[in-house]
């Protein structure tokens, strides 16, 4: 299959993409990794009159810790998460993630930037950008503006990114100490999209209660999903097994799975809650263990 | 800031500017090659078709079976998910780039001896995947080999002879190219 044809540029600066996609109001499409994009080409399901190369960009493919964030570059390859050691020791909810993400080909060259805005609900980091409570930073024709992750995703594949702006950079708040996070998914084949997966975060205060908790899933509903209530009940409790199964419950219960090949909803809605509980007792141990 | 993208030279900033057409500069296998292509043309149909290079095969066509597995920049990716046009400058490596002066590589060596192959349609693409994992990891093991060729489906052998094969090439590319048990 060979996509549709188009016209090609490769912009050297990140004001220069945005001059194109502005030049090109709503025919223009970024490419990035393109393993999402190029296929929804071949199969017709996108026909933009433009790309936007932004590999091309130098300077956008980085992870970098401030005092108060993490950093991650739109075009850092899913790879670099999997071999970073600063997301090891103290974000590994990303390492999770990036070895569930694909097979390692893919991840060779798909991109964080694309697997955030992409807006596919089956993609993996949105539950985690949600889980973490991160911004995405976005470059339009105003200039750049930061987007929270509760509320980037609007419907399948339509984020808040608009057709004139080009997601540069994911920031996270710093890991602090007391902190754990942790994702996991199911698939049916190595490389498929998630039948579900569940990405949680948690902190701890000195005395070992719950003081900030966030739950993300994944492949449950039109976009990536919130779980806010499962999270909230966490907050101000000294975490014991009848709190976790209760959360669980909370994010089975803010599934919205539809039936498909992938399964019926009804298992997809109880993978939810299993998964959730598996990755509280993940992060809670990492909690608990680290600082 | 509405046409502030930088004058077109060709050759520089990869553009199709207007039309659909694009120039490709890239090195394959140690040789540059130059073409103009449409921007829409695949690696796996640049290789194919403009290079005549048909060791890179076509399998799935959708980023599953990893039969069409290059290397670009060392790193193996699945060429049937590049444009030509985003190799521009960049060193592509083919199947028929492990040969070296009419010698095979070790690893295809031990894909013949181990027989890690059966009808062959996977092995050019697991083979570049081998090639690009034993050179971060020359010994790894068979919990490591069957990870890395996650994305490299063979639907003959059952992976047994392949991650055996995969390991023997590890053995072999040793630098005292120690024979098993021969150490003193």
């Amino acid at each position: 299959m060979i996509p549709p044809q188009f016209e090609y540029y490769a912009p050297h600066t990140v004001d220069e993409a945005v001059a194109l996609l502005g030049r090109f109001e709503g025919e223009a499409k970024v490419l990035a990794g393109g393993h999402s994009l190029l296929p929804l080409m071949k199969l017709r399901l996108a026909d933009p009159r433009v790309l936007v190369d932004i590999n091309r960009i130098p300077n956008l493919a980085y992870i970098q810790e401030d005092d108060s964030h993490l950093k991650i570059g739109a075009t850092t390859r899913t790879n670099d998460l999997l071999d970073s050691a600063l997301l090891r020791r103290s974000y590994p909810i990303f390492t999770d993630a990036a070895q569930e993400i694909a097979d390692p080909l893919v991840r060779n060259l798909g991109t964080v930037g694309g697997n955030v805005c992409h807006g596919d609900p089956g993609n993996d980091l949105p539950a985690c950008m949600l889980a973490l409570g991160a911004e995405m930073l976005v470059v339009g024709p105003k200039g750049p503006r930061a987007i929270p992750a509760s509320g980037f995703y609007k419907e399948t594949f339509v984020t808040a990114v608009e057709p004139t702006e080009v997601l540069v950079e994911v920031r996270v708040p710093k890991a602090r100490p007391h902190q754990g996070n942790a994702y996991h998914k199911i698939e049916k084949r190595v490389g498929d999209f998630a039948i579900a997966g569940v990405a949680a975060n948690l902190i701890l205060d000195s005395a070992g209660r719950v003081e900030v908790a966030g739950l993300g899933l994944t492949g449950v509903g039109p976009t990536a999903i919130l779980a806010a209530q499962a999270a909230s009940s966490l907050v101000g409790q000294m975490p014991d097994d009848a709190h976790l199964v209760h959360a669980s419950e909370l994010a089975r219960d803010a599934a919205q799975p539809t039936s498909d090949l992938r399964g019926p909803q009804e298992y997809k809605r109880a993978m939810t809650g299993v998964l959730a509980r598996r990755v509280l007792d993940r992060a809670l141990t990492r909690a608990r263990g680290v600082g | 800031m509405a046409a502030s993208a930088r004058p077109v030279t060709p050759a520089a900033s990869l553009t199709s500017a207007g039309g659909t057409m694009v120039r490709v500069q890239v090195r394959v296998n140690g040789q540059p090659v130059t073409a103009e292509v449409e921007a829409r043309t695949l690696l796996v149909h640049f290789l194919r078709e403009i290079l005549g290079l048909t060791g890179t095969h076509i399998g799935c066509d959708t980023t599953n079976c990893g039969a069409c597995t290059v290397h670009l920049d060392g790193k193996p990716v699945k060429s049937c998910t590049v444009l030509a046009v985003q190799t521009n400058g960049r060193e592509v490596r083919t199947v028929e780039g492990l040969e070296v002066g009419g010698k095979l590589s070790a690893v295809q060596e031990s894909f013949y001896e181990a027989h890690g192959l059966q009808c062959g349609f996977c092995t050019p693409g697991m083979m570049m995947t081998a090639t690009a994992l034993l050179a971060k990891n020359p010994n790894p093991t068979e919990a490591e080999v069957r990870d890395a060729i996650r994305g490299n489906l063979c639907r003959c052998t059952g992976y047994v002879n392949i991650v055996k094969a995969i390991q023997l090439a590890g053995q072999k590319m040793q630098p005292a190219a120690a024979a098993p048990g021969g150490k003193t």
